[in-house]
């Protein structure tokens, strides 16, 4: 029988993490993730988890550990946040080219500098390209799930590549609410007995060299396979979801969901992570008072669900896309970049970049209802007011939209 | 598509890279000079040198021409004869 327990979105990743029985986990402590690995800690050392927990000492480490676990066919667990993943980068693009299917929550955190703890996507959005599987989850009941799922996609043969579950540092990582807690029983029948890879392997009866030097051509074919397995895991995740649901009753909508977006829909905003839970109240609200508004919440970045997200946007006349983060460079968020380049060539759509909420300052339901009327003066006013390159709109709490 | 594999592996070991084509001069041992030390193949970065029998031997396919084995051999038995200088 499944529970229902009152926790932390922490509390949820370590519960997850144990409930798909990993046999090494590795990680370095670092704010807001460090919880996790205290959890899981705590369990093998009472003696409810039968696995390995490596004590490191840096997330360079800890990422190390668990390549060289997965190549001996062991199901791996971390988690970091912010300077950690940083601290990570090399082995973190060696676990994705080596095809290991680890699995890592990271408690989003802004980069530093300015100093900082809080919440913010700029962590992991910085390294999407890293060749990762990424994740990105509104509640804490959503990051148990996500995490179930995320060692099914991971290790499907069609894969094989690791997971990032993603999730908003502190407001999700520290604040608690009800979450259900699936029985071991019935996510042992969920997930495959253990990790049995035949694609690489420290195997002394099958003994094979692992990453010699090699050459360009043969480096080229290595990440045009890499690139296919993105576009493989796009169907996986949708079929992974749909056995989720037939076995727990809850599905996540796979790569996108779409909020009350309908054919009449004036306006849209796209949304990532926590903030998606104030998005959908300012749009049940302006539903309330006659607007048609409608919200995109992005669930998987990595593979980029361009295809779903271009369906769903087409026709809509103004799209806002709120990014908890910023695109050095391009002068907007990430996100928007990546939803602008999905809807390339689509007419009649005004999209507008918008950023809010950074170094974790609240993203409200009255931010997200300016946001949507400006859309729908956007969308109204037509094309005489969607440039090619529109400003960023910066959302903040006092109801002052500004340009910077 | 040349590899079977999806990652970066080989059940051969390294994949086969024929560095002797980088060789821009000719190891060329003195027979009557060489006195069976074996510094040369000691000494050779690549593995080029192996031993047969009573001689050493020097695998084209692999030597690089850098001319370490010439300058180590202490009987000068070992000469680098340049293909493109004079």
């Amino acid at each position: 029988m499944s529970q229902v327990e009152v926790m932390n979105g922490n509390r949820a990743a370590g519960i997850a993490a144990c409930l798909a029985r990993p046999d090494v986990i590795a990680a370095y402590p670092i704010t807001p993730q460090s919880s996790v690995v205290e959890f899981i800690s705590r369990m093998i050392a009472e003696d409810k988890l039968d696995a390995k927990i490596c004590e490191v000492e840096s997330e360079h480490s800890a990422m190390s550990v668990l390549e060289g676990a997965s190549l001996a066919g062991g199901r791996t667990f971390s988690a970091t946040s912010s300077q950690g993943l940083a601290l990570m980068y090399e082995p973190y693009f060696r676990a994705s080219t080596l095809r290991l299917p680890i699995v890592m929550a990271i408690a989003n955190r802004e980069m530093i500098s300015p100093q900082t703890l809080w919440a913010s996507a700029q962590d992991s959005l910085s390294v999407r390209d890293a060749g990762w599987m990424q994740f990105y989850v509104e509640d804490n009941q959503e990051i148990l799930d996500t995490l179930l799922q995320a060692f099914r996609i991971a290790e499907d043969s069609r894969v094989l590549l690791p997971i990032n579950v993603c999730y908003d540092g502190f407001y999700l990582s520290h604040m608690s609410e009800r979450v259900v807690v699936p029985d071991p029983e019935e996510v042992d029948a969920f997930l495959p007995d253990g990790y049995h890879p035949q694609h690489i392997l420290l195997d002394p009866d099958r003994p094979m060299a692992v990453d010699p030097l090699t050459n360009g051509d043969l480096l080229t074919e290595y990440r045009a396979k890499h690139l296919a397995a993105q576009q493989a895991a796009l169907e996986v995740i949708e079929q992974v979801d749909a056995k989720f649901s037939a076995a727990f009753g809850r599905s996540w909508d796979g790569a996108v969901e779409a909020y009350r977006i309908d054919g009449d829909c004036e306006a849209v905003v796209v949304t990532l992570g926590s903030m998606t839970g104030a998005g959908r109240e300012a749009v049940d609200r302006m539903r309330e008072s006659g607007a048609s508004v409608g919200l995109l919440k992005l669930r998987v970045v990595r593979p980029f669900p361009a295809k779903e997200v271009r369906e769903l946007l087409r026709g809509i006349p103004a799209v806002g896309v709120v990014d908890r983060n910023v695109s050095f460079g391009w002068d907007t968020g990430i996100i928007y970049q990546e939803v602008s380049s999905a809807l390339y060539g689509v007419q009649g759509t005004a999209r507008v970049p918008m950023i809010a909420g950074l170094g974790g300052q609240d993203i409200t339901v009255e931010m997200f209802e300016d946001a949507l009327r400006t859309l729908l003066e956007r969308g109204r006013a037509g094309s005489a007011c969607s440039p090619e390159f529109p400003e960023t709109i910066w959302l903040s709490q006092d109801g002052e939209e500004e340009t910077r | 598509m040349r590899s079977q594999y999806i990652v970066p592996i080989g059940p051969d070991g390294i994949y086969e890279i024929k560095t002797g084509t980088w060789r821009t001069a000719d190891p060329r041992i003195d027979e009557d000079a060489c006195i069976r030390c074996g510094i040369c193949l000691m000494h050779c970065p690549v593995g080029a040198v192996t031993r047969e029998g009573e001689r050493f031997t020097i695998n084209l396919d692999y030597c690089k021409g850098c001319g370490i084995c010439a300058h180590e051999c202490p009987k000068g038995a070992i000469t680098m004869e340049g293909r493109d200088t004079a």
